[in-house]
């Protein structure tokens, strides 16, 4: 049966650039890790692997960070949605969100953002069946998924115009739109 | 709820995690933890120490030689879903892969706990069933190889003993132009179990003769089988509807579901037979039509 004494070990987490070392035993999960460290930007959902809320970008791949054991992530550089950018500063996938209205109660939205963060990194044009795809691990109880995929698709389409840092800050002062059509955006790329 | 305790090991060599598995009393490895976890959590399994492959490099990427494909046992479905030897050369196991839970999941899952894990409804059974590979395995006392087609033999039981690793999945190539197909049914189209799923692969003559029929079905049977009647059904005729709705009604005879959370026995009875025509049809498409 689970061994009484579990010991603990030193490990090394790189958490959106700063370098965190902490003391747990072998059986703690990343997204405990990080919860405790004070990421709780990072939700813990379901803890099995249905839900998503728990995203992070594990060596820049999406993964589902209860499934993972924090000794297993020792040394590895992780993302989580505040380490794209901060409500002063946020990422153009977080503009995209807030602009598409595709946050209602926002609890799937950090781990939205990540998986969108990896199809668009991967895919910087993705179809609306890949963006479908790609965010299929990630549960959102309220919206319904149509503004969410918008909001992908409105991330896709702005930085193929604009590109890099230009569109990074200016993004939602230049468009100013607040939910554009999802067709119209479509339009604008194919 | 955080995990039932256990130690956790981190060999950095195969060797070592061979010797942990023969000397160390109820130890298991632990590959992507995708399936592991989500039975320790729900205390269906409580090891007390694991020993993570992470690792161990060797046993990690695909391998093409002349007459076979390797892949490691910690390669990740989402490694074999973009890998140019599997999809050339295996287009049934990326096909597998491309429905395989999430993009999340994918990430960590690996094709060794896959196999390992045994489950009836795993994924990557029906299309090694049908690529007839063979699963390798290691110990401290030696290795052997064990066919699909003999591995499984109940559910979350396989021939694999507990000081056994697998080390690679070994999918022999063939001259053959194989005609494939892959169909899943879950509960919803995306990040789902299966409740049912079928593979096949067909090797037709340019007249439309079936030569070579290998069909496959999960979920369906306490462990995932390759159904000899459906192949019985075609080889040696020419394809056709009739030939093909027979290895479908022999696929729905030959299966013995169960009720579960997912589906009833009579459910699942009903729709492999429809995902086995399906899946003959699309692959038989072009000389049908
Ligand atoms: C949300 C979700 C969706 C899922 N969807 C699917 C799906 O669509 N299809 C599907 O088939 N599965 C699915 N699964 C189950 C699981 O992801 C797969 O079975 C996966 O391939 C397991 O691999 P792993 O590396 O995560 O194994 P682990 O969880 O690490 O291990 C599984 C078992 O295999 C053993 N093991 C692992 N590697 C080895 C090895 N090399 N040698 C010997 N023993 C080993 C472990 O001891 C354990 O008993 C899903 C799981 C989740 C959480
Ligand atoms: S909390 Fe990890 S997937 Fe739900
Ligand atoms: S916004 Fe509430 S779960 Fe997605």
């Amino acid at each position: 049966m689970g061994g009484a004494d579990v010991s603990e070990r030193k490990i090394t987490l790189r958490v959106n650039g700063r370098t965190h070392e902490v003391s747990l035993p072998g059986h703690r999960t990343l997204l405990e890790a990080l919860r405790d460290l004070g990421h709780t930007d990072v939700k813990n959902g379901c803890e099995k692997g249905d839900c998503g809320a728990c995203t992070v970008l594990l060596n820049g791949r999406a993964v589902n960070s209860c499934l993972v054991l924090a000794w297993q992530a020792d040394g590895a550089t992780i993302v989580t949605n505040s380490g794209l950018g901060t409500a002063d500063d946020p990422h153009p996938i977080q503009t995209a969100f807030a602009d598409a209205g595709a946050v209602q109660c926002g609890f799937c939205t950090p781990g939205l953002v990540l998986s969108a963060k990896a199809l668009l990194d991967a895919n910087p044009n993705p179809t609306e069946a890949e963006i479908r795809e790609a965010i299929s691990g990630n549960l959102c109880r309220c919206t319904g998924y149509s503004q969410i995929v918008e909001a992908v698709r409105l991330a896709a389409v702005r930085s193929l115009k604009g590109s890099g840092e230009a569109s990074h800050r200016g993004q939602s002062a230049t468009d100013g739109s607040h939910s554009p059509s999802g067709s119209r955006v479509t339009g604008e790329v194919q | 709820m955080t995990l039932p305790k256990f130690d956790l090991l981190q060999p950095s060599t195969l060797g070592e995690a061979l010797e942990i598995l023969s000397t160390t009393q109820n130890a298991q490895p632990i590959a992507g933890g995708t399936a592991l976890l989500v039975e320790m959590r729900g205390r269906k399994a409580e090891p007390g120490v694991l020993v993570d492959l992470g690792r161990l490099g060797d046993l990690h990427g695909v391998a093409p030689a002349a007459n076979e494909l390797v892949i490691g046992a910690t390669t990740t479905i989402a490694e074999l879903l973009k890998n140019p030897h599997v999809t050339e050369r295996a287009s049934i196991l990326r096909d597998a892969c491309s429905t395989f839970a999430s993009p999340l999941v994918r990430n960590r899952a690996t094709i060794g706990g896959n196999v390992a894990q045994g489950s009836p409804a795993g994924d990557m059974a029906p299309a090694l069933l049908v690529l007839d590979a063979s699963i390798e395995l290691r110990s401290v006392r030696g290795k052997r190889l064990v066919r699909a087609v003999d591995f499984w033999k109940g559910p979350r039981k396989t021939t694999r003993k507990s000081d056994e690793m697998v080390v690679s999945i070994r999918i022999p190539l063939s001259q053959t132009p194989w005609l494939s197909s892959w169909k899943k049914l879950g509960l919803r189209k995306a990040d789902a179990i299966s409740v049912a799923s079928a593979a096949v692969r067909l090797s037709l003559t340019a007249d439309g003769k079936c030569e070579g029929a290998r069909v496959a079905v999960g979920a369906v049977a306490p462990t995932p089988l390759r159904l000899a009647k459906s192949e019985n059904a075609l080889v040696g005729k020419p394809i056709s509807r009739e030939a093909i709705a027979q290895a479908a009604a022999a696929a729905a005879a030959s299966s013995v579901p169960i009720n579960d959370v997912r589906a009833s026995v009579d459910y699942r009875r009903r729709v492999v037979e429809v995902l086995v025509r399906r899946a003959l049809m699309e692959a038989a498409w072009e000389v049908l039509t």
